[in-house]
């Protein structure tokens, strides 16, 4: 971990320097989707995804509330069983690769114990305990290592969630909402943190409202309206040049359903 | 009158009578006893019901919900059957017995444990289960982790059990019968010494009774108080 976290603080003095760009996209896990559906109660959902995530970046994923942001990511991670199509991750079935994949949601689930026994419990066996405890000094928690979790404040309990989600090592983490309703210093530290993860080349899908947040740390978007991805293009063509109608009345701050 | 069957009350609990000790003792020992096995038989069984799928699961927690509320004499007339002489386990000649009066108490708190560990264990499955899905949690590190982080509210439930096996008294005073020196617990020694005025006895054991079921509801609310405390429920 030691070597970990010096790569970590290379990289983010790197960055500072304006020296290392990243160039861990290579070792970056690919997802292909393809005519991915699914249906709840018989109520269509997600209707005929097609999405390839290959770039070097993160991964924002936009759209109103009820679009099927948070089903297109459980679908991804495993957690829901689509109806149709099928979802692969570099080349293999996703089912296969659930260990590589990590999720933070966006209401933190945490255990009924502290916040170091919610890391230690869901680290890898023979994590070495400097591990953790460095891993709780990068998101602030160290000194309250030993408070019951659900006792932490909004912020704290979600940078507990990445922190667990981070300790597995996980090659693809899905976040979803994790700065929702959280005061801008919670933001920013989570926001450091994702970004320092992605620079060590994990691949990630950031479900978020926040426009500003998407422009400061996104790579590419996902657009979805109703259940359907309308858009996956580039950041900065989509904050310019939107092409679907939905996303250009999103982008103006327009009430859409 | 009243008085004096109180002060003596209070004689024979100070003075550590030797037939109030014996009584009490028996009773602590049938009640943990049956507790035990209750635990053992309704933990699993609760926890199975919370977090497995399988076909009839909802007719399954029905069942245990309504064996909550048996009848203690009906349990004690069944368990009766079954041990006599006549009965298919006649051949262990366990009737008025202890055994007898622990397998009686364990046929009525084992679906109050059952029951209540569902409640605790659906109720955490529910919030941890798309958790430890992500993290990719199997059974095998998932019921152990159930169990611990509702250890406080599991407590709760097996201090319940306790306060109905202890205070128990239809179904023992079938299968065991009373008997002096061999099967008299606090219950049924109450309602023999009463129906024969011997009042002292009978509050002496009626006082011990009530701070036993004191004690255990002590306990509880102080381990809820400092689980909510902790928010550890």
């Amino acid at each position: 971990m030691h070597s970990v976290t010096r790569m970590s603080n290379e990289i983010r003095i790197g960055i500072e320097a304006g020296i290392i760009q990243s160039n861990q996209s290579s070792h970056r896990s690919k997802i292909a989707v393809r005519q991915l559906s699914l249906s709840l109660g018989g109520v269509p959902l997600l209707r005929d995804i097609n999405l390839d995530i290959r770039g070097n970046g993160i991964t924002m994923v936009l759209g109103a509330n009820g679009a099927g942001k948070s089903l297109l990511l459980k679908c991804l991670h495993g957690l829901l069983k689509p109806q149709g199509g099928e979802i692969k991750i570099d080349g293999r079935p996703h089912f296969e690769t659930r260990q590589q994949q990590a999720m933070v949601f966006q209401r933190p689930v945490l255990m009924r114990r502290s916040v170091l026994a919610n890391v230690t419990f869901a680290a890898p066996e023979n994590t070495d305990s400097r591990e953790i405890a460095d891993l709780l000094n990068r998101v602030h928690l160290a000194e309250i290592a030993n408070v019951p979790a659900r006792l932490l404040s909004g912020g704290e309990q979600q940078r507990l969630a990445l922190a667990r989600a981070l300790i597995t090592k996980p090659s693809i983490l899905f976040l979803d909402e994790p700065t929702a309703s959280l005061d801008p210093a919670s933001a920013l530290i989570i926001e450091r943190l994702i970004q320092d993860t992605s620079l060590t080349g994990v691949r990630i899908l950031f479900i978020t409202h926040d426009i500003n947040q998407a422009k400061r740390l996104g790579q590419d978007v996902i657009f979805m309206h109703r259940g359907e991805i309308t858009e996956h293009t580039d950041k900065n063509k989509f904050f310019t040049n939107a092409e679907s109608r939905e996303a250009i009345a999103y982008l103006s701050g327009e009430l859409i359903l | 009158m009243l008085t004096d069957a109180f002060a003596e009350a209070f004689h024979l609990i100070v003075s550590g009578s030797d037939a109030l000790t014996e009584i009490m003792a028996l009773s602590i020992q049938v009640s943990l006893s049956a507790l035990l096995a209750s635990v053992l038989l309704g933990l699993p069984i609760g926890t199975a019901l919370a977090i497995s799928q399988f076909s009839g699961k909802r007719i399954a927690i029905t069942i245990v919900n309504a064996l909550m509320g048996l009848p203690p004499v009906v349990v004690g007339l069944v368990v009766y059957l079954m041990l006599s002489r006549s009965g298919p386990l006649g051949v262990l000649e366990l009737l008025y017995t202890p055994t007898a009066m622990v397998i009686a108490q364990v046929a009525l708190i084992t679906p109050i444990i059952a029951a209540m560990t569902h409640q605790v264990m659906s109720d955490l499955h529910d919030e941890y289960k798309d958790l430890f899905k992500s993290l990719g949690i199997g059974t095998g590190r998932a019921v152990p982790a159930y169990i611990w982080d509702a250890r406080y509210s599991l407590s709760t439930t097996v201090l319940a059990g306790f306060g109905r096996a202890i205070s128990e008294v239809g179904a023992v005073m079938i299968v065991g019968g009373n008997i002096d020196h061999l099967t008299r617990v606090m219950t049924t020694a109450i309602a023999l010494e009463t129906s024969r005025g011997e009042l002292a006895m009978a509050l002496a054991l009626g006082i011990v009774l009530l701070m036993l079921a004191l004690i255990a509801n002590a306990v509880a609310t102080w381990i809820q108080g400092f689980a909510q405390r902790n928010a550890y429920v």
